[in-house]
């Protein structure tokens, strides 16, 4: 476990390395970069002052190395806009689009198992060609269009949905309206994911149900049910979760739209306001912090999934 | 009596090669769906390329319908909030958006080959650089990495396939990558390497085109996706720009009028879904015929 863990704190660094490296210079050395950004009408003393202080004089990889210096002790710079510290600016926007996130992945796979196993039991008849068919058409509308659709039809025509914000914080909180302000937006970002927890389900359960292990359970006259879901589910359930880690990017970049359709104020919110106002340490934290989330969220899945699988339990 | 052996099983061999060049196109008849959505992309493609050419007004033109007209002979989708006729437009944003769509595949297809065949193919320092990077693609959750880049780079139509196909490679170069590994131990590659061929051309003669196959069903997904890309950032408005129509920023543009015009939002965005929903269904079609399982069923 420790020579796992350690080598997976290795891998993530240099993930990070590289990540960070990507953005930084092509933030830094795009025509326009940080100093595109200043007024029109600054002079070139005010310009030369500005390009001082932020030490934009300096070349591009001592600034990054810098910057590296800096965010390694949890400095991520200031916002140019707001003059905030990055840090702080992330983390009032970071919890909204976790509790988002998770929300979006415990309904996936709740829907999805149940969907995919159903697709998998009744193969080849109807339901599985409607579930098939409706997974295609989830991956393949657009989320902001069918995002707009639903506000008409649930916020405008039958008023029973907010269209936007995140709901009462704080001392107003309520639980059913938390629920209402949620439930558009995890709908939507769940078709980013949905589509492939059912299609992975069913195929899952299909290799597992003509395994000979359930033919021994079924020639030793155990139930229907309980070959189904004691002996065929809980071995088919293994493989879904290491495919969660695996949907984890594509959920957060689905954040992106998802927030901004529904005026969630997370870190998808951020991201397009800081990229509108050439905010760059902005846009270099939010992408460390979105790395790291990625990262951390794979580390726990994989922690999950060698719980799970006795097989590797007890390799490792 | 040797030589006439040795031309029978050449005879043969060149069959059976054929036989397999065919065999994808036989087992897609097979699944209706995929077949139905290669036919109605066939269509699609050929309406919105020759289209523009037959119907007489031109996009950016001011009609004397006026604004948000019903539908007409002349304009058979009626006319959108500047009084443009909105099929020509449908007609020339579909040319554009299948272009991004195409475009983008291709160049994500020439990015993804080159990093996944050669990673494979050369292991070592190589493949371990080249798939690190790989792999930082795929944890990088890749809106993120678009909105940024074009907002610096810019939205011109060059910039935004650009942008597309720079994120869009990782899923191709993990397959090729992963089918090198597995071509580049057989015999015939090893004859060559013995032969002294070079590394090109033991990859374009011989690898790459037995990986053909996965690389047309990547292809195929590649281009739903891009489409699907495309119309996500024209609706932050950060894709291709107007007075240029895409479907994407038609739909984008039609929000503020979907009380009054409620179709204009309609028309771009059920264009999208089903262009996709084919390319996604061609593109499972083929990915099941190329299964090995296929032929046991």
């Amino acid at each position: 476990m420790i020579r796992f863990l350690l080598n997976r704190f290795g891998q993530s660094i240099i993930l990070l390395f590289i990540v960070t490296v990507i953005t930084f210079f092509l933030i830094n050395l795009a025509p326009g970069g940080p100093t595109g950004v200043m007024r029109m009408d600054a002079s070139p003393d005010e310009r030369q002052a500005v390009i001082e202080r932020l030490g934009l004089d300096q070349p591009v990889i001592v600034r990054y190395f810098e910057w590296v210096g800096n965010a390694v002790t949890g400095d991520l710079g200031t916002s140019f806009n707001s003059s905030e510290a990055v840090v702080e600016r992330i983390a009032e926007r970071l919890p909204y689009t976790m509790e988002l996130t998770v929300f979006t992945i415990i309904f996936s796979v709740i829907a999805g198992i149940i969907l995919g196993v159903i697709s998998a039991l009744k193969r080849g008849k109807a339901a599985d060609h409607v579930i098939n068919f409706s997974s295609v058409i989830g991956l393949s509308v657009p989320s902001f269009w069918l995002g707009l659709m639903l506000i008409l039809l649930f916020s405008v025509e039958l008023g029973w949905l907010p269209s936007s914000g995140v709901g009462p914080r704080g001392a107003d909180f309520d639980f059913g309206g938390w629920m209402a302000h949620l439930a558009m937006p995890v709908l939507i970002l769940s078709t980013t994911v949905l589509p492939n927890i059912v299609r992975f389900t069913r195929s899952s359960m299909l290799e597992v149900i003509s395994q000979n292990y359930i033919r021994t359970a079924r020639s030793k006259g155990a139930k229907e049910f309980v070959v189904l879901y004691v002996h065929a589910l809980r071995n088919a359930m293994i493989p879904i979760i290491s495919i969660i880690g695996v949907l984890i990017p594509r959920l957060l970049s689905g954040a992106v739209i998802t927030e901004a359709i529904f005026g969630w104020t997370g870190i998808g919110t951020l991201i397009i306001e800081a990229a509108n106002g050439r905010d760059y340490p902005l846009i270099m934290g939010i992408t460390v912090v979105i790395t790291l989330v990625v990262i951390i969220s794979n580390l726990l899945v994989d922690i999950i999934y060698s719980q799970v699988d006795p097989r590797v339990k007890n390799m490792a | 009596m040797l030589g006439a052996s040795i031309k029978e099983d050449m005879e043969e061999q060149h069959r059976k090669k054929e036989k397999r060049r065919f065999v994808l196109l036989t087992r897609l008849k097979q699944n209706k769906v995929a077949f139905l959505s290669l036919w109605f992309l066939v269509v699609v493609h050929a309406v919105v390329f020759i289209g523009p050419v037959l119907w007489p007004i031109t996009p950016d033109e001011l009609t004397d319908a006026g604004a948000l007209a019903g539908w007409t002979l002349q304009h058979p989708f009626g006319t959108d909030d500047l009084g443009r006729d909105v099929f020509a437009r449908m007609l020339h944003g579909g040319r554009v958006t299948l272009l991004v769509g195409l475009c983008a595949m291709l160049f994500s297809l020439i990015i993804g080959t080159i990093i996944g065949a050669c990673a494979g193919f050369f292991g070592k320092v190589v493949e371990a650089v080249l798939m690190r990077i790989t792999e930082a693609m795929m944890a990088i959750p890749n809106f993120f990495f678009v909105l940024v880049a074009l907002t610096v780079l810019g939205t011109t139509p060059f910039m935004v396939v650009l942008v597309i196909a720079l994120t869009g490679w990782v899923e191709i170069a993990r397959v090729v990558y992963g089918e090198t590994l597995k071509w580049k131990e057989y015999e015939f590659v090893e004859a060559a390497n013995a032969a002294g061929a070079s590394a090109k051309r033991i990859l374009l003669k011989y690898v790459v085109p037995q990986i053909l196959p996965s690389i047309i069903v990547s292809g195929t997904l590649a281009i739903a996706w891009a489409i699907l890309t495309e119309s996500a950032i024209s609706y932050l408005g950060l894709g291709i720009q107007p007075p240029t129509p895409t479907w994407g920023n038609m739909l984008q543009n039609s929000q503020q009028y979907i009380w009054t015009a409620p179709i204009l939002g309609v028309l771009p965005g059920v264009a999208i879904t089903i262009v996709v929903l084919a390319y996604n269904f061609l593109g499972d079609g083929l990915r099941d015929a190329l299964d090995p399982r296929f032929a046991k069923k």
